[in-house]
């Protein structure tokens, strides 16, 4: 009886993460085909890895992207922790419902929409103010942080209203005024909150093809864009290889930051072991 | 024991009527919602008092110290802090620190920086600052955990680093919400002796929270007891435990016994209690405001009962039962009698002498009996 249930555990999982799984293995594997064509193995080679970096067009894509995603993260961080800075801690004032619809609207909104909005608004924009010139690289920055700002904003709420407010009030009990209690006592104890919430912000970002097509322009392609796009005509080997080298660098990620969490804990816990031993 | 630096009469500003508060608490309400926190509360604090606030949990306190310290605003009322209404002022311009019942330390900072950050607000100097520090470290005796974090600190230490961190900055005014109540026995006393201690060097003005009434009793100049929301009564710590107001602080402090009564004779100088509960009639020696027929209530400590196997000759102020359960503590014995009503009345006598062998023992017919000045009648 137990056993029929151990196999049974084991083969969901065995499948589960073959659904996952497989098709990932399959594309690095055949990154390394020699042939041309996508499904037909003809041996290893690692030319699509040289032909890659070749290719202007996608490096320069992912140049962009980068960028972008770079920017993005640091406004959505600063922009999102005020955000979520209002929503923790300002109690209730009015408006606040409105508020926080409008804040957390961006992580509902279908992405068609958002993208659609953002391009009439900043069409409108560039015939009333002159700003800004064109799509390109600016508008697509700020479309990308007016939805990854709601996320940093939910990231910082949601920490901040697990930390005791009377800590704050303790700042402010011994001489410290708000600013200063903001940047010296809260910002430092939601760091991890923030870091999260930018590495969020910048894959999110990285992520993104349907708000980016809508208010991108001419010489303005990001990666999914191109990827994309080049998808449409026939899959080609370098994709493959291109996507190889992003799964290795988000599992370096991955590895990294678990070993580091891995190496805190072990800290904390001895710390606390030392301070058993010393009270006694 | 720590000693306490109750006033003198000489020095009870509370009964002098030029004296100015420090602080001055008037009809302050804080509701929440539709609840009331803190219910109509009028309070005047003199310079130098060390006064306790005692009550049950939830009935307001810590409310009440938020709002002397800035962080609630009363719904209504006033507060005034050395004369300065404190409408509108914000925590970090009040002449005032405050110890968080949550402790509420930087989790980021060491105890040593915790602690220096109050004075780095005033801009003291660094070598200042250090030894600030330094001595206060020594003082709640944490100089080897300077370095460490919260997280690695025992409860009872990050009481004490909180307690420090609201010491160093020496204001005018501390608030602190349950100081003590996580050290050992020993620390505590310490403790308590430190800062009766600073006190004296500082002419601070405590205003703490406390659970421990032994605590309040040995401390303070001034007890506040406080139920669901109000001050039900203030006085030295001797007025409360011998002059009660109610039987909500008689029972609050120490142990008494309480029984039910009807006035029949109330003069200036005596009242006569006919109480079936008591078994006999009551006779104590101060008058009390009331007409004849009410119902009242007699207070008597444990203490001020004496029990003995022969009855006396008097027949007022005296009863009998029979000994239900005795405990011994070492400095004294505590019986339980019932009388004939059924009410259980504990009497407290202290041992004199060693082992004796007649003592009195369970199940014996005892009599009880107490002088006209030992209880206080009350009212409510
Ligand atoms: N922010 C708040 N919102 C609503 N109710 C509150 C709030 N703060 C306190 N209360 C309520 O007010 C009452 C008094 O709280 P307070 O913290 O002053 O109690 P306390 O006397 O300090 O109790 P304890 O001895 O347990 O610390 C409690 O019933 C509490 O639930
Ligand atoms: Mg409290």
């Amino acid at each position: 009886m137990n056993n029929n249930r151990s196999y049974f555990l084991i083969s969901c999982m065995v499948f589960g993460f073959a659904f996952l799984y497989v098709p990932i293995l399959s594309l690095i594997i055949f990154s390394f085909n020699k042939s041309k064509l996508v499904t037909v193995w003809a041996g290893f080679s690692t030319k699509w890895y040289g032909a890659l970096l070749q290719n202007e067009q996608i490096l320069q894509a992912a140049w962009i992207s980068l960028r972008i995603a770079f920017v993005n993260a640091c406004f959505a961080v600063a922009l999102g922790t005020l955000a979520g800075f209002v929503l923790a801690r300002l109690g209730r004032f009015r408006g606040r419902t409105l508020f926080t619809g409008m804040v957390t609207a961006p992580l509902v909104m279908p992405e068609v929409i958002t993208g659609l909005s953002l391009l009439l608004l900043f069409v409108a924009m560039q015939d009333l103010i002159g700003w800004p010139q064109g799509r390109g690289i600016t508008t697509i920055t700020i479309a990308h942080i007016t939805f990854s700002m709601a996320y940093v904003a939910v990231i910082v709420q949601s920490r901040l209203s697990s930390v005791d407010e009377s800590v704050e009030e303790a700042a402010l009990d011994l001489g410290a005024r708000p600013a200063k209690v903001f940047f010296v006592i809260t910002l430092p104890i939601i760091a991890p909150a923030l870091v999260s919430g930018w590495l969020l912000a910048f894959t999110m970002s990285l992520d993104d093809l349907v708000i980016a097509s809508f208010v991108s322009g001419p010489g303005s392609s990001t990666l999914p864009m191109v990827v994309f796009s080049k998808v449409r005509l026939g899959v080609s080997p370098e994709i493959n290889a291109l996507a190889s080298i992003i799964v290795l660098l988000v599992s370096m990620g991955v590895i990294a930051a678990g070993y580091l969490m891995h190496r805190q804990q072990k800290i904390r816990q001895r710390d606390i072991q030392f301070a058993i031993a010393a009270n006694k | 024991m720590a000693q306490s630096t109750r006033a003198t009469p000489a020095q009870e500003p509370w009964n002098d009527p030029h004296a100015q508060p420090y602080i001055r608490i008037e009809n302050v309400t804080k509701k929440f919602g539709a609840f009331v926190a803190v219910n109509n509360v009028s309070l005047n604090i003199y310079q130098n008092e060390f006064f306790c606030l005692l009550g049950g949990s939830g009935c307001g306190k810590s409310t009440l110290l938020r709002m002397l310290a800035g962080f609630d605003s009363p719904t209504s009322g006033k507060i005034y802090i050395d004369g300065t209404d404190m409408e509108g002022t914000a925590p970090y311009d009040r002449p005032v620190n405050m110890m968080f019942q949550s402790y509420a330390l930087f989790p980021h900072m060491t105890v040593e920086s915790n602690i220096a950050f109050g004075l780095k607000q005033d801009r003291i100097s660094k070598t200042q600052t250090t030894q600030r520090v330094q001595d206060i470290l020594e003082l709640v005796q944490l100089s080897p955990f300077a370095q460490r974090r919260p997280h690695q600190l025992s409860g009872g230490q990050r009481q004490r680093v909180a307690l420090a961190r609201a010491l160093v900055k020496q204001p005018k005014l501390l608030l602190l919400d349950e100081p003590l109540a996580a050290l050992d026995k020993k620390l505590r006393e310490e403790t308590q002796f430190e800062l009766v201690n600073i006190q004296e060097q500082t002419g601070v003005t405590f205003m703490v929270v406390t659970h421990d009434q032994e605590e309040a009793m040995t401390l303070s100049s001034r007890i506040g007891v406080m139920n669901a929301g109000e001050i039900v009564q203030t006085g030295t710590p001797t007025e409360i435990y011998e002059y009660p107001g109610s039987r909500f602080v008689a029972d609050f402090i120490g142990s008494v016994n309480i029984f039910e009564g009807r006035i029949t004779e109330d003069e200036a100088d005596h009242v006569r209690i006919d109480s079936e509960e008591a078994g006999c009639s009551l006779y104590i020696d101060h008058g009390v405001t009331t007409t004849s027929g009410a119902k009242v209530w007699f207070a008597v400590r444990p203490e001020k009962i004496a029990i003995s196997r022969d009855k006396s000759d008097a027949d007022e102020n005296c009863t009998s039962g029979t000994v239900q359960e005795i405990a011994y503590m070492g400095d004294l014995s505590i019986y339980h009698v019932e009388l004939e009503s059924g009410k259980r009345v504990r009497v407290t006598m202290p041992n004199l002498v060693r082992g004796v062998s007649d003592a009195i023992t369970w199940d014996e017919q005892v009599y009880l009996s107490w002088r006209p000045s030992s209880g206080v009648v009350l009212m409510a």
